[in-house]
């Protein structure tokens, strides 16, 4: 299927757009918000506001027409094809399948002292309405917390006998948290315990994708709870005993 | 203002029993000082500066006294033996000592009288240009008007000169105070790095000259602009008091300096915590620095309905510590935040509730008020939606420090227009709302009203019941932000140091001083 925005009109292709640029609210400050719209591809651009936000900077608020049509048919989404489950679900096939408790050891790791995102997903209370892994009755879920070395939590995690690795990442600026987690798949491999645990990235700036890229077995951004992470977690450790 | 007919004997007995609680864990501590609280002592006595090998001279000084046992004398008595020995100046001596020439050890360690004696032109020095500092900003304070609520906003590019464009700009477009917030990870460095920097993650390091750079820029604009820009660091972690005493030293206005926030956010330990808050917030009373209080954090944690009381129980907690430190109301910003999530009934009035009760009962600390951060999402229309309803909370209810939030919030780092449009949006609910606050009245048995009296009844029980059993016993059980604590456990035990009976610190000794 071809498609483009729509603003009110199938295909009329309109978007919205807003930024700021170095240079004084006047005349020509217009028109180089409108050269960067046209640069940028946009089809009759329109600067619908502009103000002065101080010395030297000028805000623009703009709408534009995309010239092109994209074709849906042809993407490809990496993204995870294991079915959500229920929390009762998911504990029912902990018990049918594994017959044990499993271990979910997360935190927040690096430098990063968020824990807004490792909490939602693991404790107790969760998030939204969604409880976390805390209160799945066979699941044990150990949250170390926030600005936890790679190299502790390594550690941590073989000594609690991990299953599965639940790491956390909110600071991205200047990528630091790609390098941070880079660092722990390569720990995780110098050590031999990659192929012994799941591991799996969460974060605000987290996509399946970009987790996968980066040697993850699941990556988890906004808007996904603590179901969504078990059951991924889950059916891939039954997948792997069966395929073992 | 008694809007809310609360129970003043309920606020009273909340008073006492954190007066109590403070007591009992200053009792505890008295006997220790530490690392960070010695190197403080260094850098009032005007030591800075680094080695070849870029430690910080206070480090190296006094990480050699601790290797040598004898850190339980404290600081002072090895500078002064040092001096004494030498008979070198203060500045002669650190240039040798910085390139191995001399040792800090092994020197004679004099008595009481005659290290105060030796040191005296040293701190008198820093002393007197942190009363300049305090006289300063008291002209720029009589010079301009101070706005009851003051906007809030946070640079954080990394770079201190990235930064000073940012602030520029956001105090041109309205806002008060700055903040530079740091370097994520720095609250954990076991020292303050030094010089100006241009890299930072998530922040910007707190450096003496960074806060020296950015004051001078505010400085200017706030005798362009007619309005004095008032700047923010972060006295937390495992250097609170050498950031207190770099912020005296560089007239910083505020301080972020909470008694617990590092023990139950950063796992750093409690006593160190509690001895090193101590010290750095006599340094604020002395340099008239305003703190402010992270409670907003266990709302970020802990759910923002049933764990308000936690949040007024620790403000008290942290008046009580406060006071014990000599500051007055009017420097204790106590926090609290907006984080309950909106798609809860009432939530507004809640949020209401909570803000009204916190001024009423607080009514001359610069109470600072945080914005919505947990239910942001990426969809920053609503995000703006929902700093509106902040924004009107904050200005019902007259909060003083108010920091705006980020319709980006959860995405990046603050745009440039960002800020522009949250202090945009944030004067136009002052503009329309100017004079509701005294309008309106609440339903004496209305939502607001009621709810204003749980939250205080739940505070009188959680208060009493840390009484009882003593506050590091509390944050072991997890009662703030449902995190556990060993008392023992977590980051910097190790740089505790009981005094020996002939400990001397001779700024603690005039800081306690000239504050009583």
């Amino acid at each position: 299927m071809k498609i483009k925005p729509y603003g009110d009109t199938l295909d009329d292709g309109k978007i919205q757009l807003s930024f700021t640029l170095p240079v004084k609210n006047d005349a020509k400050g217009h028109e180089a918000a409108k050269e960067i719209a046209k640069k940028m591809g946009l089809i009759d651009p329109n600067v619908v506001f502009s103000e002065a936000i101080s010395e030297g900077f000028s805000f623009y608020v703009m709408y534009g027409i995309v010239a092109f049509h994209i074709e849906s048919d042809d993407l490809v989404v990496e993204d995870i094809e294991t079915p959500v489950l229920t929390r009762e679900e998911i504990e029912m096939l902990i018990e049918e399948q594994i017959g044990r408790d499993v271990v979910f050891v997360g935190a927040s790791t690096g430098t990063d002292a968020h824990t807004v995102g490792i909490d939602a997903i693991m404790n107790m209370k969760g998030f939204a309405g969604h409880y976390g892994l805390e209160r799945y009755r066979n699941i044990k879920a150990y949250n170390l917390g926030s600005q936890i070395s790679n190299e502790e939590f390594v550690l941590q995690a073989v000594k609690l006998k991990a299953d599965v690795l639940l790491v956390s990442q909110t600071v991205t600026q200047k990528d630091v948290h790609l390098h941070n987690l880079v660092h722990l798949i390569e720990l995780l491999e110098a050590e031999k315990l990659r192929e012994h645990v799941i591991v799996i990235a969460g974060g605000a700036r987290i996509t399946h994708e970009l987790a996968k890229e980066l040697g993850y077995d699941a990556g988890f951004g906004p808007k996904k709870y603590a179901e969504d992470v078990a059951s991924f977690a889950i059916q891939e450790l039954i997948h792997r005993k069966k395929s073992r | 203002m008694n809007k809310l007919n609360l129970d003043l004997k309920k606020i009273a007995q909340c008073r006492q029993a954190a007066e109590e609680i403070a007591t009992t864990i200053l009792s505890h501590i008295e006997p220790y000082t530490t690392v960070t609280i010695e190197r403080a002592v260094c850098r009032l006595l005007g030591i800075d500066g680094v080695d070849g090998f870029d430690v910080p001279l206070p480090n190296r000084l006094v990480d050699d006294v601790l290797k040598n046992n004898t850190l339980e004398m404290g600081i002072s008595r090895h500078i002064a033996g040092a001096l004494k020995d030498t008979k070198l100046s203060l500045e002669a001596f650190l240039a040798q000592y910085a390139t191995d020439q001399i040792s800090i050890i092994h020197h004679s360690l004099p008595s009481a009288e005659e290290t105060r004696a030796i040191l005296e032109p040293y701190y008198r020095q820093s002393f007197a240009k942190i009363r300049k500092n305090k006289q300063e900003r008291e002209r720029y304070l009589h010079m301009y008007v101070t706005p009851k609520t003051q906007l809030y906003v946070i640079c954080a590019t990394g770079n201190i000169h990235e930064d000073i464009i940012q602030a520029k700009a956001a105090a041109e477009q309205g806002a008060d105070i700055i903040a530079v917030i740091r370097s994520t990870g720095q609250s954990l460095l076991d020292y303050v790095p030094y010089g100006e920097t241009t890299e930072g993650f998530g922040g910007t390091y707190a450096t003496q000259e960074n806060f020296r750079l950015m004051r001078q820029a505010l400085d200017q604009k706030s005798k362009d602009l007619g309005r004095y820009i008032r700047l923010v660091n972060y006295a937390s972690g495992l250097c609170m008091p050498e950031i207190a005493a770099m912020a005296a030293l560089e007239r910083l206005d505020i301080l972020l300096n909470d008694s617990m926030y590092g023990i139950i956010f950063r796992d750093i330990n409690m006593q160190r915590t509690f001895i090193d808050q101590h010290f750095s917030r006599m340094i604020n009373a002395y340099a008239g620095i305003i703190i402010n209080t992270g409670e907003d954090n266990y709302l970020t944690t802990s759910d923002a309905v049933s764990e308000a009381h936690t949040v007024l129980a620790s403000q008290f907690i942290n008046e009580a510590f406060a006071k014990k430190a000599h500051l007055k109301p009017e420097w204790m910003g106590l926090g609290h935040a907006f984080e309950i999530n909106p798609e809860i009934e009432d939530s507004f009035l809640i949020e209401l509730a909570q803000a009204e009760m916190a001024r009423e009962i607080f009514p001359d600390a610069p109470l600072k008020y945080m914005p919505p951060t947990k239910h942001i999402s990426g969809n920053i229309f609503r995000a703006y939606m929902q700093n509106t309803m902040f924004n009107m909370v904050t200005t019902m209810t007259d909060q003083s420090i108010h920091l705006l939030g980020m319709m980006t919030e959860a995405s990046h780092t603050p745009f440039l227009s960002d800020r522009y449009l949250a202090i945009d949006n944030a004067k136009t609910v002052q503009k329309a709302l100017h004079s509701f606050r005294d309008e309106i009245i609440f339903q004496p048995d209305g939502l607001i009203v009621k709810r204003a009296h749980e939250v205080l009844d739940h505070a009188v029980e959680m208060l009493e019941d840390i009484k009882a059993r003593n506050l590091f016993e509390a944050l072991e059980t997890g009662m703030f932000a449902s995190t556990r604590r060993g008392r023992d456990g977590g980051k910097g035990l190790e740089g505790v140091i009981k005094k020996h009976r002939s400990y001397i610190n001779v700024i603690s000794d005039i800081l306690e001083e000239e504050l009583r």
